[in-house]
């Protein structure tokens, strides 16, 4: 076909027009490219920066070294070890199931262990790094860096893990730590991040709970580049934390040592409070438990043998055990009958073995009773009758004021937990708490500690000290945070007449050193280090009138859990009262027999430099205490370690 | 005189060709393709052997390409041009059976060597076929309904085989390339106008039958046309390459963050950063300023193929070198519009820059006929 040369004209001038048309079109369109490129990059970079910054910097947080728990002369009972451990991971090991094998012969690791370990490098992303050993010896530890090349992905790490080198016998007061719990993150309404960090450690129990906050310490900060798989590729910037705060207890370490191993393996309570500043000084419970177990994850059958043991290893008796004060009560309603006015030091009461109460009988403890007894002699051989005669003359209010005013029925606030408040008893509480009226024969049980009262070793060692000095004595269990002199709490005078005070306190001299004292076998010879006291034995069983007729049956012939607690409270020296002293045995039999003997030995180990001198005892008991004390596996005061067990 | 006689009378010969080569247009295409292999080399985190060796060594056979058939005569490639649409349409309906199946389409034929895209080749012979049949027509005939109706046809055949592989990119591509040399070639437009409605119903159509058994697209198709409208709704599914994307290239700003420091890019936030969106990584280290001028290369490129084709006053250079310009555009437009958020993620390769032999290999074939045209052009 052939075409005019007009006709290519044309078309080629409709070409030209049609290709400027799209010319214009393209144009247009990198026009709208352009501007939007401008939009993005220009006005609105800010903003993509900031998100582009969020994608690649990641903030991890570097946990703070946990404050030191000292003891009042600067003893470590709760410290930092290095924790060698070891991790692997996925991506830099190639084949773990090798690695994991070949790591296996040169450190301890069961196949148990080794599957677990697989089965969590697997789970996890590739970079992430594992940990499959755990508080590796140094040799161990050390072992695995030589071996470095033949174990690819493997790295030794060192952390930090709370280490209680006086084992048991802290156990209760500063506790232990352990990972963070779900239930711990829920009671807290804005947690710390650093709760955040898997396995992150915390105050579980005692001083490292109820101090946490002192001794946790701020987090450092580690800006960190990730890509995006969450891998680091390098660390930007890094801001230290500051350290957890040390902390010193008043408790003095040897003694807390010497009381522990005194209780051995009696279910008991010992505590010791400083009479001129209520400085707790020593505060053990028996039995006691390993707090490292906590540490590392208790097994199973540790902590099942725990909480089946009958003496109740767990329990921290001075604080949250609540037992009845029995005679050692004695103090409270005597004082309050002589504030009272009802009876004077000299007044005389007839004890003929019991008394009749509307036409119920109250036994004393000597069923022959006591003849005519007065304050003192009340106090020394502890006569029953002579308190319910004196208390329902009293009433159980004045008696319940007097014991709250001694420290009784009360939370003292020291940082320990499951502290109780016991009982102290009086008509209103009884309308409250059991909708009845207060009985005549209620205050009669009350009078002697038996009943209603509820006490805890604690308070009464507060009350034993209040007595002693006549000042509201409140007990201190922090000394020192940071180095920093934590004040002593003010103790008011008590605004109970001295001479009062006076007659009460010489009943319990008369109570150890009397010639018919209760507990004139524990008595001290050593003029500087008289002690004085008062017993108690608190009954865990009501004496039907079948079993009082037939006689009572004697500790000894009852299952361990029907005996009576045995109690002793004390101070010493006798002239100028320094220690307070409250022992608690539960089951033990007698207050004289079972705890007045420990008490003895605690208060002399606190008032000397080192084990109770000899002298102190009278000569007869001698050889029997020097073998005792010799036999006490007590540590060693400078390294701190347990004797080695020989056999003899 | 005869029209074929006009032409070799004053065509060069030889060697002499060589110096009547559109030189601008080489040389902006080595500018683009180097930028494209620094980015690669920045990329693989300034490694040459990942990404950016492979790229140049194919850069460099497919500018010897390039030469080869800039040399031949342009009335030799368009008596081609049947032959050639033919060829490729066969090996289009070969891979719509016997293709290898990657990302979840089937698109090539593995010959050993090179992996062939046939819907890559069909986007040069389909444009050569086009300005063939339009060099042939009297164009006082173009409007007519018949002669609109053949070439409607040579466009939707292989766009529909290409849309079935799935690959609704390249077909997309295919329909635009091919609707431009009509529209060049001077078809009514009413014809466009018509066209342009039934599009925006089809549209509605396409949103209409979704969830229907006979929905017109893909689920995935759909998701991404989901995604895109809505991208936050999913930031860590399909969503995320956007996001990533829009953050690459917002957080370079005006001059970027440096060669080989985009942490987008280098810390692996970006999606397919070598090849689709490898202009995020361009636009986050070199900033606006970076992206920008890469544009206007672009424009620089499409310009001097206009103004070729403007010079040219052979009916079927013209069109050839516009059918060739517009598929180099379109995929500029699409590729940009999709990193820049303002288009779905549809799968469209940035021409030059992307890693990926085949569609530069075939792109540079493109160039040579444009080339061949203009050194071939009637004086």
């Amino acid at each position: 076909m052939r075409r005019t040369a007009r006709d290519t004209e044309e078309s080629n001038r409709s070409l030209n027009r049609r290709t400027l048309m799209l010319g214009g079109a393209m144009a247009a369109m990198v026009a709208v490219l352009g501007v939007r490129m401008r939009y993005l990059q220009v006005d609105q970079a800010d903003q993509f920066k900031l998100l582009a910054e969020e994608n690649r910097i990641n903030i991890r947080l570097i946990p703070p070294v946990r404050g030191l728990i000292q003891d009042r002369n600067g003893k470590v009972i709760a410290g930092n070890e290095q924790n060698y451990r070891v991790v692997i991971t996925r991506e830099a090991a190639g084949d773990v199931d090798l690695v994991l094998r070949r790591l296996a012969t040169i450190i301890p690791m069961t196949a148990e262990e080794m599957s677990q370990a697989i089965e969590e490098v697997n789970a996890l992303s590739a970079f992430v790094p594992v940990t499959v050993a755990e508080r590796l010896s140094w040799d161990d530890f050390s072992n695995v860096a030589v071996n470095a090349p033949a174990l690819p992905g493997v790295v030794p790490e060192v952390g930090q893990s709370r280490r209680y080198p006086l084992d048991s016998d802290f156990a209760h007061v500063v506790g232990y730590v352990g990972p963070v719990s779900d239930k711990d993150l829920e009671v807290l309404d804005a947690p710390d991040p650093l709760l955040k960090i898997p396995k992150f450690q915390i105050g579980k129990i005692g001083v490292e709970k109820w101090m946490e906050d002192t001794l946790r310490g701020e987090a450092g900060t580690k800006r960190i580049e990730v890509n995006s798989a969450g891998r680091v590729m390098r660390e930007l910037e890094r801001q230290e934390g500051d350290p957890g705060t040390d902390i010193r207890l008043t408790i003095d370490a040897d003694l807390q040592n010497f009381a522990q191993v005194r209780l051995g393996e009696e279910s008991a309570a010992v505590v010791v409070i400083d009479v001129t500043n209520g400085d707790v000084v020593c505060c053990a419970s028996a039995p006691s438990f390993d707090p490292n177990l906590f540490v590392r994850g208790i097994s199973h059958t540790d902590y099942k043998s725990l909480m089946e043991n009958d003496h109740r290893p767990l329990a921290n008796k001075t604080v949250s055990g609540a037992y009845p004060p029995g005679s050692t009560f004695k103090m409270v309603t005597a004082l309050a009958a002589l504030e009272a006015g009802v009876i004077t030091a000299d007044t005389k009461v007839s004890c003929p073995g019991y008394i009749e109460f509307g036409g119920r009988r109250f036994h004393c403890w000597k069923r022959a009773g006591h003849g005519t007894v007065r304050l003192e002699r009340s106090l020394s051989e502890s006569c029953d009758v002579y308190y319910y005669d004196i208390a329902q003359r009293v009433g159980i209010d004045k008696i319940a004021d007097m014991g709250r005013r001694l420290g009784l029925g009360q939370r003292f606030d020291i940082p320990m937990s499951a502290i109780t408040e016991g009982i102290m008893p009086n008509k209103q509480w009884k309308l409250e708490r059991h909708k009845q009226d207060w009985r005549i024969g209620d205050t009669i049980n009350a009078s002697i500690g038996q009943g209603y009262v509820l006490t805890s070793p604690l308070q009464l060692a507060v009350m034993t000290a209040r007595i002693a000095s006549g000042r509201a004595v409140t007990p201190r269990l922090v000394r020192m945070v940071q180095d920093k002199e934590v004040p002593v709490p003010q103790s008011l005078p008590l605004d109970i007449p001295p001479e009062f005070l006076a007659a009460v306190r010489k009943g319990m001299y008369e109570v150890v050193n009397g010639e018919r004292g209760t507990a004139k076998s524990s008595r001290v010879v050593e003029p500087t280090m008289v002690l004085a006291g008062k017993t108690g034995t608190s009954q865990v069983r009501n004496i039907s009138k079948a079993e009082r007729e037939a006689g009572v049956i004697s500790n000894e012939d009852l299952p361990w859990n029907r005996r009576d607690h045995a109690l002793f409270v004390g101070y010493a020296p006798y002239d100028a009262p320094r220690y307070a002293i409250a022992v608690v045995v539960e089951h033990g039999g007698g207050g004289s027999t079972a705890a007045a003997p420990i008490a003895r030995d605690v208060i002399l180990r606190a008032l000397s430099d080192g084990l109770p001198p000899l002298e102190a005892y009278p000569s007869s008991q001698r050889g029997r205490i020097e073998t005792m004390l010799k036999e006490l596996p007590l540590r060693d005061p400078v390294t701190g370690q347990p004797p080695v067990q020989t056999e003899t | 005189m005869s029209f074929l006689e006009y032409r070799v009378k004053f065509a060069p010969t030889g060697l002499r060709k060589v110096l009547y080569l559109n030189w601008p247009l080489v040389v902006l295409i080595i500018a683009v393709a180097s930028v494209g292999f620094l980015m690669l080399y920045s990329i693989a985190g300034g490694n040459l052997d990942i990404w950016a060796r492979p790229q140049m060594e194919r850069f460099g056979v497919g500018m010897v390409l390039m030469f080869i058939v800039a040399m031949v005569p342009i009335w030799f490639w368009r008596s081609m041009s049947g032959v050639a649409y033919l060829v490729a349409f066969i090996l289009l309906l070969f891979v719509e059976f016997f293709g290898d199946v990657g990302m979840g389409a089937q698109r090539w034929i593995d010959l050993g060597f090179i992996r062939l895209q046939p819907s890559e080749m069909m986007k040069f012979t389909l444009v050569m076929l086009l300005a063939a049949y339009y060099d042939w027509l009297d164009p006082k005939r173009v409007s007519r309904p018949l002669y609109v109706l053949i070439p409607v046809l040579m466009i939707v055949a292989p766009t529909v085989l290409v849309l079935m592989q799935p690959n609704l990119g390249t077909s997309l591509l295919l329909l635009l390339a091919g609707a431009t040399v009509m529209f060049v070639a001077g078809v009514s437009l009413w014809y466009f106008a018509g066209v342009l409605s039934m599009a925006i119903a089809a549209i509605v159509g396409v949103f209409f039958t979704r969830g229907t058994p006979w929905q017109f697209l893909h689920d995935y198709q759909y998701r991404r046309i989901d995604t895109f409208l809505d991208p936050a709704a999913d930031p860590l599914g399909a969503g995320y390459n956007i996001i990533q994307a829009k953050i690459a290239l917002g957080s370079g700003g005006w001059g970027g963050k440096g060669f080989m420091q985009g942490t987008q890019s280098r810390l692996n936030f970006l999606p397919e950063k070598h090849t689709d969106f490898i202009f995020t990584t361009l636009a986050e280290e070199f900033g606006f300023v970076g992206a920008f001028s890469l544009l206007a290369l672009y424009a620089l490129i499409i310009g001097f193929c206009l103004v070729a084709a403007w010079q040219n006053r052979d009916r079927f250079s013209s069109l050839l070198i516009i059918g060739v310009a517009a598929n180099f555009f379109f995929y500029i437009a699409v590729n940009l519009s999709m990193v820049m958020g303002m288009a779905p993620v549809v799968g469209v390769p940035l021409p030059l820059l992307s890693y990926g032999g085949s569609a530069m290999m075939v792109l540079l074939v493109g160039f040579g006929l444009v080339q061949s045209a203009h050194v071939h052009r009637p004086r």
